[in-house]
């Protein structure tokens, strides 16, 4: 697979919350608001190409049969190096993402990056498809909180570590909290993924196959 | 005691790990197709969370905390979970074939769900005691295991249902969820100390 391939590939094909559903948790926990979205995304994405870097370069000298641990040692170590950079740089992200920093670790895309991608392929390749990915998820968290931002709290873009306030739309009484709920995150992604579905299926069905 | 009551419902009902906390999505939808074996899956996160607060628990104030190396956590906790899986899987082997007939397949599936994990990490950060750390940790399995029992059966009277082609599978799924999650809702803001009278 060339790099260009595997670079793509995370972002529509096989984009890792719309068509291969991984990291549920994490997708529906934070995408309450843009900024939160994007910091997850790309701390996601830094453990996932550094993960799949040093996974790639170790294939031929970790045995297959005590693969999974090495692999989890592995992505652990990124984890702990995005959650203490973000603490001292952007500490009230990493107050609103809480716990779900530290649970990068057992988020099931990193893992099956390096079991079905990292462990089969050269470096250069599985950096391009650890970004892939990482951006596909990035992409993903945008699009579920660019509609739950607004609808929940009546504010877009809001990022509080920046400074920026975001733009109000409407004002706060019109907005429904429940959205910013865990039961609206479930509702909204559970509708999306619908429709990525059904697009899906037009494209598929014009094309005859 | 009154303040394990607290603890045990406000991690099974008011936090609820699944429709709260949402921790452990990925084993909620995939492993709740039938009641039978969503029970299995819940009584090996049940175990597995309890074992995994207490060790956890022990190893963050007898081998961290003293050695200064609080930084080494997740990739400490995520370890000592993978290997307690392993040896929970071969002590059941040897010890219960009949239980290990109807956890075996789970128990793998196990390191992987975010809530072990994420229950260890929540009883650190609220300086829970030993045994309050167990039962934190029970409680939140319980919790996670009532939500996966009720939506497997939610799931199988579903599988009659007409729904459209684009909505089958996973999304069906995720907005069921969060019509379950919404009766949970119900309990947020249930102030539990007052009820057991603390």
């Amino acid at each position: 697979m060339s790099p260009l391939t595997a670079f793509t590939n995370g972002i529509y094909k096989e984009n890792p919350i719309f068509r291969l559903v991984l990291g549920l948790c994490p997708t529906i926990a934070v995408s309450l608001a843009v900024s939160n979205g994007i910091g997850m995304g790309l701390a996601a994405t830094f453990v996932l190409v550094g993960s799949n870097l040093i996974i790639s370069l170790l294939r031929k000298l970790i045995p297959s049969e005590i693969r999974i641990p090495c692999f989890i040692v592995v992505i652990a170590t990124f984890v702990t190096i995005v959650d203490l950079t973000m603490e001292a740089y952007l500490p009230q992200l990493h107050q609103v993402l809480g716990v779900f920093v530290p649970l990068i670790v057992v988020n099931c895309i990193i893992l099956a990056r390096a079991e079905a991608f990292a462990s089969k392929n050269g470096p250069g390749a599985s950096i391009m498809d650890g970004l892939g990915m990482g951006l596909g998820f990035t992409l993903a968290l945008c699009a579920i909180s660019i509609i739950r931002e607004p609808l929940g709290t009546g504010i877009l873009f809001a990022a509080p570590d920046l400074g920026f306030e975001g733009i109000r739309l409407f004002p706060a009484e019109y907005a429904a909290s429940v959205v910013t709920q865990p039961v609206g995150g479930f509702i909204t992604f559970g509708l999306l993924l619908g429709l990525v579905n059904l697009i899906t299926m037009k494209k598929n069905d014009k094309h005859g196959c | 005691m009154r303040q394990l009551l607290v603890i045990l419902f406000s991690q099974a009902l008011v936090n609820n790990f699944m429709l709260s906390r949402i921790l452990g999505t990925c084993p909620f939808i995939g492993v709740s197709q039938q009641v039978e074996t969503a029970t299995g899956m819940s009584l090996a996160v049940v175990f597995v969370m309890t074992v995994a607060s207490a060790i956890t628990w022990l190893v963050q104030n007898f081998i961290l905390n003293p050695l200064n190396m609080a930084y080494l956590q997740t990739v400490s906790f995520i370890l000592v979970i993978a290997a307690l899986v392993q040896l929970i899987e071969m002590v059941i082997r040897k010890s219960s074939p009949s239980l290990y007939r109807a956890l075996g397949i789970y128990l793998p599936l196990i390191t992987t769900n975010c809530a072990v994990l994420g229950v260890a990490i929540i009883n650190y950060q609220a300086n829970y005691t030993l045994l309050e750390s167990a039962v934190s940790g029970a409680a939140g399995g319980l919790g996670w295991a009532l939500a996966i029992i009720l939506f497997a059966a939610i799931r199988e009277r579903q599988r009659l249902a007409p729904v459209p082609r684009a909505m089958q599978g996973f999304p069906i799924a995720l907005v069921t969820t969060g019509l379950l999650a919404m009766a949970f809702l119900g309990f947020s803001g249930f102030d539990v100390a007052r009820f057991v009278g603390l």
